[in-house]
């Protein structure tokens, strides 16, 4: 171990150290001026975001005794967290101040979260994942309960957590196995041991493989894994689902190319089986119930699921093309839901949590501007062009039709017809709808500059693509 | 110079217009000189691009068979998509209709819009430059783009602005023609990973087996056949006229409808003709069901926009039959007559349906009703309207010396050169035609005054009579001197034909 092992972890470890700074600073700031941990929990996050550009490999570093590994692709999904968890901050303070709920502990659960999810994505070995998962996991629980009077949000916690709890188990077994099979725990030592020893692939490790694909599907919430998302994402106050619902996107997929691309893709023909079935319910069953929610955020969890299908499908087909596609995919995906539930936080006021998707009736009326917003983003999940979902959903399309899979490509297509219907509703209900309810928008200039920009955003990226598309090929070869 | 970025200018300069429309809004009512102001500005962006579409014939070199004022970069390296754009003698005097019904449709809005008249406006102008696009677009994925975000601003459209029915109506408009058009995607996905790249020429040239052929041309014409409409896809359609406001329904007819015609030429025909020459029986009998099913369905319609919008499909109909008869027809005898009767049926569809819909708009502002019952006798008030009105039905009724009579009687002639019996069948739409359209003019405009509301309507305004002359006299321009249309489109069909002559197995 040298100094060349520090410098690989270098972010992680200024913002654990950050994070105690904020933890102790919190306890000597009074309620009312609870905005400082905001700014210095902002101020840790850029902090974090510089390192991480100062410290960017020119190529794929393993440290720590092959523990951990820093690469263009843990870079890249790093800074998309950082900048991801800042935005849920951003969208979350003037909430959180409105409902006496502007405590320190939610910003450091989310700094504690984001450490789990940065140690998941330069995770090269299946422990420090585990610890990574679990950090995510634990601050996330402790966040949707943050409200602790509120009976839902007690329920989606405790919910969480025994689901979650189970998955982390199943995660776990299948680790054991893993390791039993091959008789190591790092990536690459798994990945040789398969392909010197083509016997190793057989029923054992399968058995294990299953397990660890249950541990992952339940995190990305794909189906059947998926039964605490719509609940998590209802019951929570809408801060922290912005939060779920981004940043840890972007973790699970690190997740998903870790185990299953670096370190068993001998397996590929294996696992590629399971994860369509998986995809192929998770795009179905998310976009038909999701036509039936009359809540708007248990609509974009239902909305999540199929998008997650998506990114199961692009990482199905096992190639390069595939990869590149699914990171896309979440990168510019999880951008369109950072401001989907921004706009839902904009919405609410003291004591009035909207939530339902009639809340959205008449926004032309109050705020052309916003409605203008959400029109954005609402196309871009359903893949219209010129948003930047479409270019994404085209990528996938185009990933799995290279491989031959023209059936799963004309489902795809087919289903996003259907998804599309209940994203229309929210545009009618915005346009074609009159309402009561003529409240003025309340919200800092930085929330509204941020979260027009985020909503621009899709737009921007679907015209000039190109650059985002580079990268994702170049960090995925 | 200029002309090396015309085509652009035509396209985004109504949209950059429009964004700003939209960014700016009507201020704090709908009579506020800000509101009055943007008006003011959506005919300036309209009108200036109408100018800049004429200087676009002007420079248009009739004699070239290939693609004029031809633009290329780079768009999406990773994808290898490209932003280009060009125009031949097919697409050109599509984009000269667009440009010049836009600004009648500005026009036509201009005080009938209560609310927000800003986002209305906005609305036109951004789908101006995306309907531009798509008939200029020359790489596959551009194409799609423009296809597809044409839906966003229609879809506001008709549901802010349209009539009851509208959510109904729009959500049907937009899901219908988005699962139409997926296929197409997938189509060009399958093109794409052939060829490498989205180009439509690429596309042309590779060779294709037949069973992808059917295939690609099946999922082609999904897309295109809602959006004609042919039957049996056509339901979205009088259902989006009807609850349409009058701009709105002006549009989807004049314009919209040609995009699925335009498809058919510009993609479905060159990139698959094996797969066209297969189909093309069944293309000739839907086009046949539409002229003369529909033509009896719009006998009974109590609705005047329901009427038009059958009588829309019905004459659809001829532009699908002249487009693929000609494997029926000898090669020598003239094949291209059929396709070129097409193309001059489209525009005069174009000018004379958006004519009707303006006209039921006339009434409808004034009596808030679009049911003939409720009309009758209106010549005796409103003598200058009922002229105007009395001319687009002849015209639409096919009537020689109007521009509907040349597109359809080259098709009949081409058709009769195939098989009499779809001569036969395409000639009943002369009684079918006259009988729906005089049938309402004769109930609407003649007899007694019906009632009392009838009785007291005004007259044309001075806003309403420049846009109806202005139709009226293009409508008779290309009934009686269609020579410099049917120029343009020559070589560029004869091309064509030649193109699709050739197997690409």
């Amino acid at each position: 171990m040298n100094l060349m092992d520090y410098m690989a972890a270098a972010p992680e470890m200024t913002l654990l150290g950050l994070i105690c700074v904020v933890m102790i600073a919190d306890l000597f700031v009074e309620n009312e001026n609870r905005v400082i941990t905001f700014w210095l929990s902002m101020a840790s996050l850029l902090v974090t975001g510089v390192a991480l550009y100062a410290t960017a490999p020119e190529a794929r570093t393993v440290v720590f005794y092959g523990a951990y590994v820093s690469d263009p692709l843990s870079q890249v999904l790093k800074l998309g967290a950082v900048a991801l968890v800042g935005v849920s901050f951003l969208y979350a303070r003037d909430y959180l101040r409105a409902n006496d709920l502007h405590k320190g502990e939610y910003y450091l659960l989310g700094l504690f979260g984001l450490l789990g999810m940065m140690i998941m994505m330069s995770a090269n070995s299946l422990l420090p994942m585990y610890l990574g998962l679990e950090t995510l996991a634990l601050s996330m629980y402790a966040l949707v309960a943050i409200d602790r009077h509120n009976v839902t949000s007690a329920e989606s916690a405790m919910k969480y957590f025994v689901l979650g709890a189970i998955a982390s188990g199943a995660l776990l077994y299948g680790i054991s196995w893993v390791y039993g099979v091959t008789g190591s725990l790092q990536f690459h030592e798994i990945a040789a041991a398969i392909s010197a020893d083509p016997s190793l692939n057989n029923l054992p490790l399968w058995f294990g493989l299953a397990f660890l694909i249950v541990g992952i599907a339940f995190k990305f919430g794909a189906v059947p894994f998926h039964m605490w998302l719509p609940d998590v994402y209802q019951g929570a106050r809408t801060p922290v689902t912005v939060y779920l619902a981004t940043a840890p996107k972007l973790a699970a997929l690190a997740l998903l190319f870790r185990v299953l691309v670096d370190g068993l893709g001998g397996l590929h023909e294996t696992w590629s089986t399971m994860i369509m079935f998986i995809a192929v319910l998770s795009i179905l069953a998310g976009n038909f119930i999701a036509i039936a929610q009359t809540n708007i955020k248990r609509m974009l969890g239902y909305s999540t699921i199929s998008h997650v299908g998506f990114i199961l499908l692009a990482v199905y087909t096992g190639t390069q093309e595939g990869y590149a596609a699914a990171l896309f995919y979440t990168l510019t995906y999880v951008v369109a839901a950072a401001g989907a539930f921004g706009i839902v936080i904009l919405l609410s006021r003291r004591g009035y949590d909207a939530e339902l998707l009639s809340d959205f009736k008449g926004l032309n009326a109050r705020s052309p501007w916003f409605a203008l917003m959400m029109l954005f983003l609402m196309f871009s999940m359903a893949g219209v062009p010129p948003f930047v979902g479409f270019l994404s959903k085209l990528y996938v399309i185009s990933a799995v039709l290279e491989i031959g899979g023209t059936g799963l490509a004309v489902m795809m297509v087919l289903a996003s017809v259907i998804g599309a219907y209940y994203y229309l509703r929210v545009i009618w209900y915005m346009y074609f709808e009159q309402n009561e309810d003529q409240a003025v928008l309340q919200a800092s200039t930085e929330t509204r500059l941020v979260l027009s920009l985020n909503s621009i955003a899709v737009l921007a990226l679907g015209i000039v693509p190109g650059w985002l598309l580079t990268l994702c090929i170049q960090v995925i070869a | 110079m200029l002309a090396n970025y015309l085509l652009s200018f035509l396209i985004w300069f109504p949209i950059v217009g429009g964004l700003g429309l939209l960014v700016i809004g009507d201020g704090s009512d709908t009579q506020s000189p800000q509101a009055k102001l943007m008006r003011i500005a959506a005919l300036a962006f309209t009108t200036i691009t109408f100018m800049a579409s004429v200087a676009l014939y002007l420079a248009f070199d009739n004699a070239e068979p290939g693609m004029q004022f031809v633009e290329r970069a780079p768009w999406v390296e990773a994808f290898n998509v490209w932003y280009y754009v060009g125009v031949d003698g097919i697409s050109a005097p599509l984009i000269l209709l667009t440009t010049f019904i836009t600004p009648l449709v500005v026009i036509a809005g201009w005080d009938s819009i209560k609310s927000r008249p800003a986002q209305y406006f906005a609305a036109f102008l951004i789908l101006e430059g995306l309907m531009i696009g798509v008939f200029s677009a020359l790489d596959g994925l551009l194409f799609y783009v423009f296809w597809e975000a044409m839906l966003i601003p229609m879809f506001l459209i008709i549901g802010i602005w349209g009539g009851e029915r509208r959510i109904y109506a729009t959500l049907k408009f937009f899901l219908y023609t988005f699962l139409g058009s997926v296929l197409m995607l997938v189509a060009f996905i399958y093109l794409y990973l052939q060829t490498g790249g989205f180009d439509l020429f690429g596309f042309m040239n590779v060779s294709i087996g037949m069973t992808a052929q059917k295939l690609i041309f099946l999922a082609f014409l999904i897309a295109f056949a809602v959006k004609v409409p042919m039957w049996p896809v056509h339901t979205w359609l009088p259902d989006a006229h009807v609850e349409a406001p009058t701009g709105g329904s002006v549009i989807l007819a004049a314009i919209m409808l040609k995009m699925g015609g335009y498809g058919f030429v510009r993609l479905s025909l060159p990139i698959v003709p094996d797969g066209s020459a297969y189909f093309s029986g069944l293309m000739i009998a839907l086009s046949l069901i539409a002229v003369v099913y529909i033509g009896f369905v719009a006998l009974m319609q109590k609705d005047m926009k329901k009427l038009i919008a059958y009588s829309s499909i019905a004459h659809m109909g001829f532009v699908t039959l002249g487009m693929f008869l000609l494997w029926s027809i000898a090669a020598d005898t003239g094949a291209g007559l059929g396709m070129t009767g097409a193309m001059v049926q489209m525009i005069s569809h174009g000018l004379i349906s958006g004519a009707m819909f303006l006209c039921v708009g006339v009434m409808y502002d004034r009596m808030h009703s679009r049911q003939i019952a409720d009309y009758g006798g209106v010549a005796n008030t409103m003598p200058v309207f009922a002229a105007f009105m009395v001319l687009f039905s002849m015209a639409n009724a096919g009537l020689p010396g109007t521009s509907g009579f040349v597109g359809e009687f080259m098709v009949i002639i081409a058709s009769f050169k195939a098989n009499f019996w779809f001569a036969f069948l395409a000639a009943t739409t002369l009684i079918l035609g006259a009988a729906y359209t005089l049938w309402m003019v004769k109930r609407v405009l003649y007899g007694e005054v019906a009632n009392d509301n009838v009785a007291k309507l005004t007259d044309l305004n001075a806003r309403e009579f420049i846009v109806l002359a202005i139709l009226a006299a293009s409508v008779l321009l290309v009934g009686l001197w269609p020579a410099p249309l049917v120029d343009m489109m020559n070589t560029t069909i004869e091309q064509l034909m030649q193109q699709i002559a050739q197997s690409k197995l």
